[in-house]
């Protein structure tokens, strides 16, 4: 760098190659625990699944439990609830699926209660599920239908759903 | 003008050195008063390299679990760590067995306490809902033990206290070491809280462990000897469950700058070379 | 030394950007073009040292807040939610904990350094009495930070130090209580403790900051103590010269660094501190981090309290007033050859008030702390005023090129 007036150039510049390069190394090892440590910790992951006794939810009723810090609606569908849902032709559908891929029991819709456009939770008791009877997101309009698919307004995707269990027919582990 | 760098050498040499006491010179002089210094154990889990020997913390655990567990919390420990790499290493599907074996205490869907079954996610529970509540009971609040292991000590005095933070003869177990010769210090037979390790003799825990009294299943010995010195590992586990990474870590980070050190000599040999 | 940058820009982007804020004229003269006297020996590294292991504090406590709470109830096992379950947690804590007693290491091996080379005289006084400033905002971060793991040293380390300004004449109960907010250390304090703990670094950076600048207006002080007198032949530019030594130096710091956080990580704690703070049981023994062992042990020494903290307090302040204290012209104890007698047994003075700081204060201790305390204040208050009148000191070199160039004839030659 400073002294051109040096002997062996090629000799010198790889010595300085080699240190500069071990030296970002080095900066680079030191980054990623700092990067890493704000990944969820151990004890969060390992928070990850809550079960819910799901017996007491009505038909047309629904329940939220709150799973990994977010909501999840447990929705007891009525047979109309799932019929509109079957019935939706996919070309109509922002974001297609079908209602079979959204469900593993059809009278129970389990999704994540969060609106994919910016994270607000939709309103879903009778009354405010909007127009398409599933929920409606207040924050900046999105509708969703009885499969939780978004229909109308800004959310770009259909709910999402959790991964869940059966474990028997009263009771449901999310996560 | 050598002669002058040699004497400033010299006395900056011995400053070195000075100083070099003054940052080791600082004993963790716990008051294990005045009784004998406890012995010193070989552990696999000590030095540079150390691991811990799994079956012994195994073992371990399950001397913590059928003697010490009737009045010893081990809180800062949840039911997964048991699984996780640089511990016992048992199976998940133990540690989830394991776990359903503890009551938590809980709510329900309305609000209602319950006790349920134990996850891998919950901690070891507390015994006592206080310390208050836990002198009640036993007369002295039986403390927690997750970090037991480094929270009791011995003055080894000086000189020797400073040769423990040296390479290749670092001495960090004393607080291990204290566990064994605690429970291996009730030498009274007609006095079972008479110790010869305890800071004034007197221990409101009675001796816990008599030879037999646990059973290993892998043919290791049956006796209080093994006993302390199992459940004593286990206890450095629960209050290190990071040694292993760290040591290894370290390892890399010591290779890493010894390489990088050197490099930057010949750097600064050659950068140098020309001014003097 | 640095006048007015003469850095010009290569791009047409940087001389416009150069020309609305001169920030690369400022980089080029501090810390390339400016001035190093060729002679630094490496004590002279641990200003960069010390430079690094600020900002290496600093990231890995910022690091260490994003999970520490502070609350009584839940400080303690916050602290070993990092060691079990944060992400690398273990490594920060450690290096955490473990560097600020490096910081120390560092801090007081560049203060003694200054103490044998007289870094402190004209025209370094302001310089030095910042590096003081320094300490002491480093002492006082230092405390607060201990506190927070909320451990029994930390507890009664707390009960202790804030009990020092119960020694104030009148005002010394209400000070005490207004600094725990309430009447012993609770929550309020370990809050308060935890929110000072956390600006005072970046007032470190302040005063640092002032401290780097009186040094690039006066130059650096060099072994010989003789001032630059030709640049060209006297001095290096900082980089490379500078630069790549000092990484050398911090490379090899951080080897032994690496050493206490990999593998003694809680040799230099205590395991006290691994109980929970329990206000109604004082350990046995309490002795403060090794680095306020010697200032400790004068504490102790005083057999009145107010007398103690006067004391204790002074031990410090009077480091701000050795510029005059000294009266001594020659700056490097190099040539000082009564002075470096007295030097080496201040040293071994500050090394044995440590060691007599982890000491309970009973018999011999107390007295040899006596003797101690007082070499300690004899040093600045009689020796080092009346040695500059009597001493005879040796010839010092006519410029630092001679004192390291072989060419330049290195034979000593008298001052004048």
């Amino acid at each position: 760098m400073a002294n051109p007036s040096t002997v062996e150039p090629t000799r010198r510049d790889m010595l300085f190659i080699a240190t500069g390069a071990v030296a970002a190394v080095g900066a680079g090892a030191v980054a990623w625990p700092l990067v890493s440590q704000m990944n969820p910790d151990a004890s969060t992951l390992a928070l990850a699944s809550t079960e819910v006794d799901i017996s007491a939810i009505p038909e047309g009723g629904s329940l939220t439990v709150k799973w990994r810090g977010k909501p999840v609606f447990v929705r007891h569908r009525t047979k109309k609830e799932i019929d509109e849902a079957l019935a939706t032709p996919l070309a109509q559908l922002p974001d297609p699926q079908t209602d079979a891929a959204r469900v593993k029991k059809p009278e129970w819709l389990v999704v994540v209660g969060v609106c994919t456009h910016l994270g607000c939770v939709p309103l879903g008791a009778p009354g405010s599920r909007g127009e398409y009877d599933g929920w409606f997101c207040p924050c900046h309009g999105s509708h969703y239908d009885t499969s939780g698919r978004i229909r109308k307004g800004p959310a770009p995707t259909n709910l999402a759903v959790p991964t869940y269990d059966f474990l028997s027919d009263t009771k449901l582990r999310i996560g | 003008m050598s002669e002058l760098k040699d004497m400033t050498m010299k006395s900056f040499k011995s400053i070195c050195l000075a100083l070099a006491l003054a940052g080791a010179s600082i004993t963790p002089a716990l008051a294990a008063g005045a009784g004998p210094s406890p012995e010193r154990q070989s552990w696999t889990f000590a030095g540079p390299f150390g691991q811990f020997d799994r079956g012994q913390v195994q073992r371990g655990f399950k001397v913590y679990r059928e003697v010490c567990a009737a009045c010893h919390s081990i809180n800062l420990m949840s039911f997964r760590n048991l699984a996780e790499p640089g511990g016992p290493e048992f199976s998940q599907a133990q540690v989830k067995a394991l776990a359903a074996e503890y009551k938590i205490k809980d709510f329900d869907d309305k609000g209602e306490p319950v006790e349920r079954d134990g996850r891998p996610a919950d901690r070891f529970p507390k015994l006592f809902a206080n310390a208050d509540a836990a002198a009640a009971t036993h007369g002295a609040a039986p403390p927690d033990l997750s970090v037991m292991a480094k929270a009791r000590s011995y003055s080894r005095g000086f000189p020797m206290f400073v040769f423990d933070a040296f390479p290749g003869i670092a001495y960090q177990e004393h607080g291990v070491d204290y566990l064994v010769a605690l429970l291996n210090g009730y030498t009274k037979a007609d006095d079972p809280n008479w110790n010869a390790y305890y800071p004034g003799n007197m221990i409101k825990m009675a001796n816990p462990l008599s030879d037999g009294q646990v059973e290993y299943g892998d043919g290791a010995p049956q006796t209080v000897v093994q006993y302390a010195r199992d459940v004593s590992a286990f206890l450095m586990w629960t209050a290190e469950p990071k040694l292993e990474a760290r040591k290894r870590t370290g390892l890399n980070v010591m290779l890493f700058l010894f390489v990088f050190v050197g490099l930057l000599y010949f750097t600064k040999k050659r950068i140098w070379a020309d001014a003097h | 030394m640095s006048g007015p940058s003469t850095f010009v820009p290569q791009s047409a982007l940087g001389r416009w950007f150069e020309s609305r804020l001169p920030i690369g004229g400022l980089v080029h003269s501090s810390f390339i073009a400016y001035p190093t006297p060729r002679n630094l020996n490496y004590f002279w590294t641990f200003g960069a040292i010390l430079s690094f292991m600020l900002v290496a504090q600093i990231i890995t406590g910022i690091v260490l807040a994003m999970h520490y709470t502070p609350h009584v109830d839940h400080a303690f096992q916050s602290v070993e939610h990092i060691m079990r379950d944060v992400n690398w947690g273990w490594f920060m804590r450690y290096s955490h904990a473990n560097g600020a007693s490096m910081f120390f290491i560092a801090v007081y091996i560049h203060m003694f350094r200054g103490l044998y080379y007289g870094s402190y005289k004209a025209p370094r006084e302001v310089l030095w009495i910042l590096g003081v400033v320094i300490f002491l905002v480093m002492m006082a971060t230092a405390f607060m930070g201990y506190v927070l793991p909320w451990g029994q040293m930390s507890f009664w380390g707390a009960t202790v130090i804030t009990n020092l300004f119960s020694a104030i004449p009148l005002v010394g109960d209400a000070i005490t209580t207004w600094l725990w907010g309430g009447y012993s250390v609770d929550n309020p304090t370990l809050n308060r403790f935890f929110a000072l703990h956390y600006l005072m670094p970046f007032m470190l950076i302040g005063v640092v900051i002032l401290h780097v600048w009186a040094l690039h207006v006066s130059g650096q002080n060099n072994p010989t103590g003789v001032e630059v007198k030709n640049v060209q032949r006297d001095t290096l530019p900082f980089t490379p010269f500078a630069t790549v030594k000092d990484s050398f130096a911090l490379v090899m710091f951080l080897i032994f660094f690496s050493w206490w956080i990999f593998y003694v990580p809680n040799y230099l704690g205590h395991a006290d501190n691994y109980i929970e703070a329990n206000p109604l049981v004082t350990p046995a023994h309490i002795v403060p981090e090794w680095y306020f062992l010697p200032f400790y042990a004068i504490l102790r020494a005083i057999p009145s309290k107010l007398g103690g903290v006067i004391a204790m307090f002074g031990s410090i302040a009077i480091l701000a007033f050795l510029p005059w204290l000294d009266t001594s012209k020659v700056r490097s104890a190099n040539y000082r050859p009564v002075y470096r007698v007295f030097f080496i047994v201040f040293v071994l003075t500050c090394i044995g008030l440590g060691y007599l700081g982890a000491m309970p204060a009973e018999g011999g201790y107390v007295l040899a702390s006596r003797l101690l305390t007082l070499y300690y204040f004899g040093f600045f208050l009689v020796i080092l005023p009346l040695l500059g009148l009597y001493e005879t000191t040796k010839p010092l070199p006519a410029t630092i090129a001679d004192s390291v160039l072989p060419q330049g004839g290195a034979k000593l030659q008298p001052a004048e």
